[in-house]
């Protein structure tokens, strides 16, 4: 332990560096699928948890074109794609444990994956038939969050039950619990999140900021958000910081991992920035093409978190083109079950609004609600009287 | 004459404002190289660079907090909230600063500040991005607050609320974007805030604004099928309320329904139905009838068009009201 009480390891590495100049990003593999060494990080698992690994980077990835395609089609009201950050959030969403709580953006879908939840719910809310189908408590997965930031807060917060609960610092892996809090670059210039990381530090609260910095926030690029590189701003709060190559899955697992088990010992958050890239628009609704260059997109197509992987397993010999047949079969029939499921899902009924409102309803929207049940059945009963969107 | 767009309303009116007077700025998440997630501020930030134009970290409470202090500095801050439910970060800057600064230092600081709000809902969008939050606005001492319904009171309004030197909270009715109006720019607009009968009728009066007054457009023809004839009177400015064409209409008509997205409780319409009944009591032929959104959070999507008032649910009304 340093005297600053920050730990050891990482503040002491991750220190202040220049502004300017390359970033500084913890790789444990290169784009070409090549391993290599760093001081602090390993990559501790073995080849088959790679090609588990490799199996969440194709299906979350087939996940997400589905959704693009439906939304094309009118099915989707709308699609957040995670485009070129699959390795950033499979590499983080593996290192979670069961007893440990997410807090996502809307883009998290390859963390959804993770956490169990069935990509039908992830469809459900862009929709627009429900805000998310899933059990944030049972499943440990918030639902999205779509205001800016708001969710590092009830990260931290979160986090803060646990220390009460007792569930840090035990050494019972099985008990120990930690929070991530996942957000985007754009999202580190609001108070909220600034916020979030006063109070996390100040109470040495068990949760791991995890940036996902895709180098955009619609159309502003992340000069717009910060002259210092993210990861750097952390010290000044007083927690470490570090950046790692967010398309390299194995990096951003070991880091994360290392990250998750420093809260569960209760030595307080880290702030970890995945840096990485948004490869498609900021949704569906987006045009990219308004407001930067192609050639960005090659240098990043050429860093692909997938293929890196691929690369590796090939020329190890850990995996070979049936098992890479047999990925992309798994995924078409992914597609598939997702299509019919999406084309399928049921339409909320308008009075049931009226149910979620309150733990106790009230009697006046109970009147209310009796009020539009009473006018939906004038059109059954009489039918055509007027033309509209009811019948 | 030339048919432009919602959207270009309001982009026309913001270039011709900034056209006329160097102190006005933008400021807002997105404005600039992309012109906006709806384009309204398109093509202003190449024309007028990006000091004059100014993409913003991504923070609203930030965003407000800065025009202020442009403000006081002699500027004209226009500020874009990219959706109705984003506005709350900044809800502090808004209430407890903006709309107090003016009193607190006795008239010395003025306010110039327009704060530009796509609101209300109808497109598909998820949460938050649908809300109807003027309300809240107009419950604030210090604060006006109007809301464009057309291309041609969105090119128009636009510039007499930056011309304010009083803070003005400008909706912009976002299903509506996209829908078309001739502008004849000879023609005088009429003042900021004033409401304006858009058309006539002598059985009901309905009162909208925003996204509704298309509604109540729609549904006074489709009274007129029926024999019934409603006025439309589009409210346009909601704080300060101009209640003297409302009051003409409805000592002429005796009823009087007000329509608008969001929750009837404590909405808009709450305020103006007791308006109604202190001044127009004896010409009352019925209670004034308020139709809005249900007292419960925005609904998912594929039952938005539930939610909202239509044209039948105006309809309903005006029976009801006729029925009485
Ligand atoms: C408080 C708030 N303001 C504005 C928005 C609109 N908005 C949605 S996403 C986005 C950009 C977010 O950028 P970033 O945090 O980098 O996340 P990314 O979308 O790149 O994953 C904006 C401005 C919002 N959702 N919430
Ligand atoms: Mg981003």
């Amino acid at each position: 332990m340093s005297d600053s009480g920050l730990g050891p390891d990482l503040s002491d590495v991750f220190g202040l560096s220049s502004a300017g100049g390359e970033p500084e990003l913890i790789q444990l593999l290169t784009p070409e699928g090549e391993r290599v060494d760093h001081p602090e990080f390993s990559f501790d698992l073995d080849d088959e948890a790679i090609k588990g690994f490799y199996r969440d980077l194709v299906l979350t990835r087939r996940i997400d074109t589905e959704a693009t395609a439906l939304q094309r089609q009118g099915e989707l009201g709308i699609w957040a794609s995670l485009l070129g950050q699959e390795a950033a959030q499979i590499g983080s969403g593996r290192a979670l444990r069961d007893q440990d709580f997410a807090f996502p953006t809307y883009r998290e879908h390859a963390v959804a994956w993770c956490r169990g939840i069935d990509p039908l719910h992830l469809l459900g809310l862009f929709r627009g038939v429900d805000m998310g189908g899933w059990d944030p408590l049972a499943d440990k997965f918030n639902l999205y969050t779509i205001v800016i930031g708001a969710q590092t807060l009830h990260a931290t917060g979160y986090a803060m039950g646990l220390q009460r609960d007792g569930v840090i610092g035990t050494g019972d892996p099985d008990r120990d619990a930690a929070v991530i809090a996942y957000f985007g670059d754009g999202a580190t210039s609001q108070g909220d999140v600034n916020e979030a990381f006063i109070w996390a530090s100040v109470f040495t609260a068990p949760v791991v900021f995890f940036c996902q910095n895709n180098q955009w926030a619609i159309s502003e690029p992340i000069e717009r958000q910060s002259k210092i590189p993210l990861y750097q701003r952390a010290l000044g709060f007083g927690f470490p910081g570090l950046r790692v190559d967010g398309n390299d899955v194995l990096a951003v697992y070991a880091v994360t991992q290392a990250a998750l088990q420093r809260a569960r010992e209760g030595s307080g958050p880290t702030f970890v920035e995945a840096y990485t890239y948004r490869m498609g628009a900021h949704t569906t609704s987006d045009d990219p093409t308004r407001y930067r260059v192609s050639e960005e997109l090659e240098h990043w197509k050429a860093r692909d978190p997938i293929e890196r992987v691929k690369a590796y397993l090939t020329r190890n010999g850990a995996a070979d083109e049936d098992y890479y047949a047999a990925i992309e079969e798994e995924a078409e029939e992914l597609a598939v079950r997702l299509r019919k499921g999406c084309l399928e899902l049921p339409d909320p009924s308008p009075l049931g609004i009226f149910d979620q409102v309150y733990e106790e309803t009230t009697p006046e929207l109970q009147i209310q609600r009796e009020q539009f049940a009473a006018y939906l059945s004038s059109f059954e009963a009489a039918p055509g009287t007027h033309q509209g969107a009811l019948s | 004459m030339t048919a432009i767009t919602l959207a270009k309303g309001v982009n026309l009116g913001l270039r011709a404002a900034m056209d006329a007077d160097p102190k006005v700025l933008i400021m807002g998440e997105d404005v600039g190289k992309l012109g906006g997630v709806f384009r309204v501020t398109d093509g202003l930030q190449k024309d007028f660079g990006e000091d004059r134009v100014i993409d913003t970290p991504l923070a609203e409470s930030g965003i407000l907090g800065t025009a202020v202090g442009l403000a006081m500095r002699g500027y004209r801050p226009v500020c874009e909230i990219q959706f109705d439910g984003f506005v709350y970060p900044a809800y502090d800057q808004i209430v407890s600063q903006v709309a107090k600064f003016h009193f607190r230092s006795r008239g010395l600081v003025k306010m110039p500040i327009v704060i530009r709000i796509p609101f209300g809902g109808g497109i598909g969008a998820v949460e938050h991005h649908s809300e109807s939050p003027e309300a809240y606005f107009a419950h604030t001492a210090g604060l006006k607050v109007v809301a464009c319904s057309n291309p041609i009171d969105g090119y128009w309004m636009i510039q007499q609320a930056i011309a304010s030197d009083d803070p003005i909270v400008f909706f912009e009715p976002k299903r509506r974007y996209w829908e078309k109006g001739d502008l004849d720019e000879s023609a005088p607009p009429d003042d900021l805030f004033s409401s304006r009968v858009v058309q006539e009728g002598t059985d009901a009066t309905v009162l909208a604004y925003g996204p509704m007054v298309k509604t109540a457009l729609e549904a006074a023809i489709a009274a007129a099928d029926e024999g019934t004839s409603v006025e439309v009177i589009d409210l346009r400015t909601l704080s300060p309320l101009d209640m003297t064409p409302i009051h003409a209409s409805v000592r002429k008509t005796g009823r009087a329904v007000v329509v608008h997205e969001a929750p009837v409780t404590l909405g808009l319409g709450s305020e103006i139905a007791a308006r109604i009944s202190e001044e127009c009591f004896y010409s009352l032929e019925a209670p004034v009838l308020r139709v809005g959104g249900f007292d419960t959070p925005y609904p998912p999507s594929r039952i938005e068009e539930e939610y909202l008032p239509d044209l039948d649910r105006v309809l309903d009304a005006v029976d009801r009201s006729l029925a009485y």
